[in-house]
């Protein structure tokens, strides 16, 4: 019997247990929505070079607007940008982006190739703001409302589905929210 | 009617699965030649209703049945009738009944062409692949039934994800599935190896084309995915390390690493225990790609319905199958006796070398891939792994790899000498670094990073070509007895050479490819003029155009060349009938130095459109490098020694048919 042999087995079995905590502790797609009624934290970052201004967690009151956690390295972000840029052309409802994780030279890049929808970006380089958002994997797209507390959160790319029967509607009410409020 | 007779040859090939694991198992250790005799013909009665149920599918889905839930969910009348067929494997259900089609139709090749395998070892091959089949009918039975009904009977169904409307992708999975399915072959016959505690060159000789085969299949699947992506999304790339494109590559890895040292046990009869493990190996990354993509683990672009139940099964087997085969290896694996003894500097070692950065690689790709998972859990950060990582970590191991990649063919058996094999290359050489430096001294744009791919591209081409010259004595002796070498050369020394100058090609595309392209985004009025790598591109305008099941809107681009007309593109954007979605087909004229390539986006509202426009310079040496890849493994395929299994007879002959004491019998 040589114990070297025993590496793989034990190897797989460590991986396996990852395997099997990441489905029952990580439950895909039903990620913690611990943040959901929070306020968002507090941040003030930098833009991405080539935009006009940086983006704060101040930004978020006023107005019901949408979050949307992006990077150019990230292939799904490409894939919902399209709808990200219809939004933006809507305007409706302002689209801020937090740019996640990313070289500044590629997100202007990124941003001048695919069109900028944003109002504004925040340049996240470490990632910290991305963590205090509980971000899971980008893209990632958060519905705030006027008081700057996070009511949906949305993993993954959008598709129009999503963004037609989930993400619009919730938008509009806590818009109309806002007017009853303000009437009163 | 006919989704039930489906369904119930489902349930029979389940129960035929069970007898074909376990009866031919206990003839094989008890040896009981009736026992043994099961073997075959349960495997072609389990490949036969498993056609059933497939024909049965595929029929439900061309006569548009929708009171088939999986019909419904995923079909719609108007389809044209291709996809109407490629829609049976376009869902989760589906595409997993493909995968036991071609697990059994694997298991009945062996029933039928595996004649002069020794009846025990074929009885524990057949029993090993069916109790992998045991675990996926039950899968699909228990949690993913493809004949489910439903009560209320829809008028049209959901219709196919647009974006699988395509011949590339129409045909991406069955290619994929035959890649990951067939080094299900190599897993059996290293477990049943392993149970037999004996593994020599026959053994060898049997796993090779069966790993060239799936490794070959995988090959072209990974290029159509990379092809379709190219052309179809619209963004001009063609891989993007998402956790499902590493999921197959994984394997594809392995696999090339297992073909190389499956090598070294045919001719060699050592490096017996490690290739054992490299087909244990290779056969689980197919499996746990299985998992990442149907269990939802992972966020990716490309996931199937994801559903958690689902991911517990499939980890269970997972465990029950990799856990298991792997202590079975641990016990049995040191009993293996290894063979002949080789120098570090010899053929031998240098595809130890080759295995050494494959499997490098292949846990780079598997550690990038598992691990924001692995830090969710430990530490509760979230992270995604994208391109930056991959870069940064695989390239590095794959430069040497491709150095090395040349040597290897040059050097002899047992111990080689790394200066003379360097002075028979030494004109390979110079041709590959004085390419690479002309294009750096004189082209634009290179950095040491083109540079050195251009250099090593060019040194897999000439390296490979010189070491046939050496083969076939090219301009050493007259040209009629070099022809005359050259055919009767081995096609698996064709297939080598081959494959390498493929991925020089491959390697050359790519990099003058991501180096050099250039591209152009902008908003256009129609009249307007764009150039673009000296191609003057006009917008003409957009029309509405209908389709068979969407409405696309066609852009026209007049492109002339130093005012000469040149030709039009006519990229689209379609939209879907049957579901709101949108797909953009890129306009794409392929020319002698590379594609012009045009995707139209969505009007301002004010007049204009979004277009970009890019020049891919060679970038076709990609496909074609891949394509030449693939060849190499076609013609390997068809060497003569695969065919005829010449050592197996011989030893039947020499010492008897069936139960012949080998050499290296050591564990029994």
């Amino acid at each position: 019997m040589r114990p070297m042999a025993y590496m793989p087995p034990v190897m797989f079995a460590i991986v396996a247990v990852a395997l099997a905590l990441g489905l029952l502790i990580v439950k895909p797609k039903e990620i913690p929505s611990a943040l959901i009624g929070q306020p968002v934290p507090e941040f003030d970052l930098p833009s991405v070079v080539g935009t006009p201004h940086g983006f704060s967690n101040a930004d978020l009151i006023g107005n019901v607007s949408i979050v949307n956690v992006f990077a150019s390295w990230c292939l799904p972000c490409r894939a919902e940008h399209p709808l990200w840029v219809e939004v933006g052309e809507g305007g409706l409802v302002p689209v801020y982006g937090l740019n996640y994780k990313d070289s500044q030279e590629n997100a202007s890049k990124w941003l001048a190739d695919f069109g900028d929808p944003y109002t504004s970006i925040g340049a996240d380089l470490n990632g910290r703001v991305g963590v205090d958002f509980g971000v899971y994997g980008v893209p990632e797209t958060f519905v705030i409302d006027g008081q700057g507390f996070i009511q949906l959160k949305f993993i993954g790319p959008i598709d129009r589905f999503a963004l037609e029967n989930e993400i619009l509607p919730m938008v509009q009410e806590l818009q109309a929210l806002m007017v009853a409020e303000g009437a009163e | 009617m006919i989704a039930e007779l489906g369904h119930f040859a489902l349930i029979l090939a389940l129960v035929v699965a069970v007898v074909q694991g376990t009866v031919p198992l206990i003839g094989a250790q008890t040896r009981s030649a009736a026992w043994i005799a099961v073997a075959r013909p349960a495997a072609n009665a389990q490949f036969a209703f498993v056609a059933i149920a497939f024909a049965a599918l595929t029929y439900s889905f061309v006569v548009s049945d929708f009171s088939v839930l999986a019909v419904a969910k995923n079909s719609h009348t108007l389809k044209p009738l291709m996809y109407k067929i490629t829609g049976v494997w376009g869902n989760h259900e589906g595409s997993l009944l493909l995968w036991i089609l071609i697990l059994t139709l694997f298991g009945a090749a062996v029933a039928w062409f595996g004649t002069n395998l020794p009846p025990g070892l074929r009885a524990r091959v057949l029993a090993v692949q069916s109790l992998i089949g045991v675990g996926f009918l039950s899968f699909i039975l228990w949690t993913s039934n493809p004949f489910e009904r439903v009560l209320e009977v829809p008028f049209e169904g959901n219709g196919l994800n647009p974006l699988l409307q395509d011949p590339g992708l129409a045909f991406h999975p069955p290619f994929l599935y035959l890649g990951y399915v067939g080094f299900s072959m190599a897993f059996s016959f290293a477990v049943a190896a392993l149970i037999e505690g004996r593994v020599d060159p026959a053994w060898a000789r049997w796993v090779r084309p069966w790993t060239l085969a799936a490794w070959t299949f995988l090959t072209i699947g990974i290029v159509l995915g990379s092809w379709w992506a190219y052309y179809e999304l619209g963004w001009g790339g063609f891989w993007f390390w998402d956790p499902v494109e590493n999921a197959s590559f994984m394997p594809w890895l392995a696999g090339t690493a297992l073909l190389h040292s499956a090598v070294v046990v045919e001719r060699r009869d050592t490096l017996k225990s490690w290739t054992i493990l490299l087909a244990i190996l290779t056969f689980s990354l197919s499996l746990l790609g299985t998992f990442i993509v149907r269990s939802g683990i992972l966020t990716s672009v490309h996931a199937f319905a994801t559903d958690p139940e689902r991911g517990y099964f499939i980890l269970g087997f997972l465990v029950l199958v990799i856990g298991g085969s792997l202590i079975l290896y641990a016990v049995r694996a040191p009993l293996l006796k290894s063979g002949g003894l080789f120098a570090p500097v010899s053929r031998e070692g240098a595809l130890v070398l080759n295995n050494l950065l494959l499997a490098t690689a292949t846990a780079t790709v598997l550690l990038g891939t598992l691990y924001p998972l692995m830090l969710d859990l430990f530490t509760g950060k979230k992270v995604s792994v994208g391109g930056p990582f991959f870069e940064a970590t695989f390239f590095p191991i794959m430069a040497p790899l491709l150095a090395a990649a040349v040597f290897g063919p040059m050097l002899p058996w047992k111990r080689g000498d790394l200066m003379g094999a360097f002075q028979r290359l030494r004109v390979a050489f110079f041709v590959s670094a004085g390419i690479a430096l002309a294009v750096w001294a004189f082209v634009s744009g290179s950095s040491w990073l083109s540079t050195l791919g251009i250099a090593l591209g060019a040194w897999l081409v000439a390296g490979s070509f010189a070491s046939l010259a050496e083969r076939i004595k090219l301009l050493r002796a007259p040209l009629t007895d070099s022809l005359s070498r050259a055919i009767n050369m081995p096609r698996a020394a064709w297939g080598m050479t081959l494959a390498h100058t493929g991925l020089g090609i491959f390697l050359l595309g790519g990099t003058i490819m991501l180096t050099w392209q250039t591209e152009s985004i902008q908003v256009m009025r129609p009249g307007e003029t764009v150039t673009v790598a000296g191609y003057e591109l006009t917008f003409q305008g957009v029309g509405n155009i209908p389709g068979p099941n969407y409405m696309a809107e066609r852009a026209l681009f007049s492109v002339s060349r130093n005012g000469e007309p040149f030709t039009n593109l006519l990229p689209e954007k379609r939209a879907y009938v049957s579901s709101s979605m949108a797909t953009t087909e890129a306009g794409i004229k392929a020319t002698w130095a590379g594609d012009l390539y045009a995707v139209i986006g969505d009007a301002d509202g004010k007049g204009g459109w979004a277009t970009r426009f890019f020049f891919k310079p060679f970038v076709h040496w990609m496909w074609i490098g891949a394509s030449v890849m693939v060849l190499g493994g076609v013609v390997s395929l068809t060497d003569r020694r695969h065919r005829v299994g010449a050592p197996a007879q011989r030893r039947k002959t020499a010492i008897g048919p069936g139960q012949a004491p080998a050499p290296q019998m050591a564990g029994e």
